[in-house]
């Protein structure tokens, strides 16, 4: 048998239609808690459980970062993003060829159901800007920058410093192209604003995103929410 | 001296936009720190850096 025949044999196209859905007993909330207080334990599980953190842009870095957290146990999470998935997204978020079309908000609500039942999860269909970002941040612990336009990031980040001096910002810048891993970092630029990336790889100028280095930078942004959570301020 | 990005400077007595300005950098993507606080963008015209101030300018760049 060779390659595309055996790859035939395990498309989608061969499963059944309801694969995805199908009907399994779901761990009830007491379960999965006592999961996740195994794995983390019990006294940081209860600060993930008490957590508000929002995710602004649900794109390669966002959309990471929302499953890493959902599946932490983050009790509260915020997801925003105006846009709608497009099957240029597919090859580096967390959404599945059958959701193109769908707000990045409801797709993304959905995934994370599956994996983590009962945490909150809100969203805001909505672009972010300077006039509106008070009025959505305000009731979030830590806010992850997730854009994808160096501008937008620039904005969100000056903006949460400005004007929510107790909160927390994790944001990203530098994570394009097709280099090596090890460029990926994070630094922590003031007691409030942690970055990651490797700074300079810029999207316009690096031939393109690669699913991989932009899950490592979501990775970092989610690991340093966490170890804000934890109590541990630094990097 | 003014470290900015742990680089000693002579920038001492330029303003954030001053700054800016002479290094190419475009105010719009940038956030800039003194001495671990925040500045304002609306400030950058009046903000003058000060000899001993430590400073990052952190400068985005698209892609996520």
């Amino acid at each position: 048998m060779n390659f595309l025949e055996k790859e035939n044999l395990t498309s989608a196209e061969n499963e059944p239609l309801n694969f995805l859905e199908e009907k399994r007993r779901i761990p009830s909330k007491e379960e999965m808690q006592r999961a996740l207080e195994e794995r983390h334990g019990a006294e940081l599980q209860k600060k993930f459980a008490s957590a508000s953190v929002a995710v602004c842009g649900l794109g390669g870095l966002g959309s990471n970062i929302a499953v890493s957290l959902a599946r932490a146990g983050i009790g509260r999470l915020h997801l925003i993003d105006f846009d709608k998935v497009d099957i240029t997204n597919l090859h580096r978020q967390q959404y599945a060829a059958s959701q193109i079309g769908m707000d990045k908000t409801l797709a993304l609500r959905k995934n994370l159901r599956a994996i983590a039942p009962y945490i909150e999860i809100v969203t805001d269909t909505v672009k972010i800007s300077e006039d509106n970002l008070r009025e959505l941040l305000i009731g979030d612990d830590i806010i992850c920058e997730a854009f994808d336009n160096a501008e937008n990031k620039a904005m969100l980040v000056n903006g949460v410093l400005e004007y929510f001096p107790e909160k927390y910002i994790v944001a990203a810048s530098g994570m394009a192209g097709i280099s090596s891993a090890n460029g990926i970092r994070t630094r922590k630029i003031t007691p409030r604003f942690y970055l990651c990336g490797d700074g300079t790889s810029d999207v316009t100028e690096c031939s393109g995103l690669f699913s991989a280095r932009v899950m490592l930078c979501a990775a970092h942004q989610a690991l340093a929410v966490l170890r804000l959570l934890a109590g541990e301020t630094e990097v | 001296m003014v470290k900015i990005n742990g680089a000693d400077t002579d920038m001492a007595g330029k303003t954030v936009s001053e700054y800016l300005a002479l290094t190419g950098c475009n105010p719009k993507l940038v956030a800039v720190e003194r001495n671990e606080e925040i500045i304002p963008k609306a400030q950058y015209d009046t903000t003058v850096f000060e000899d001993g101030d430590t400073v990052e300018v952190v400068s985005f760049v698209g892609g996520g």
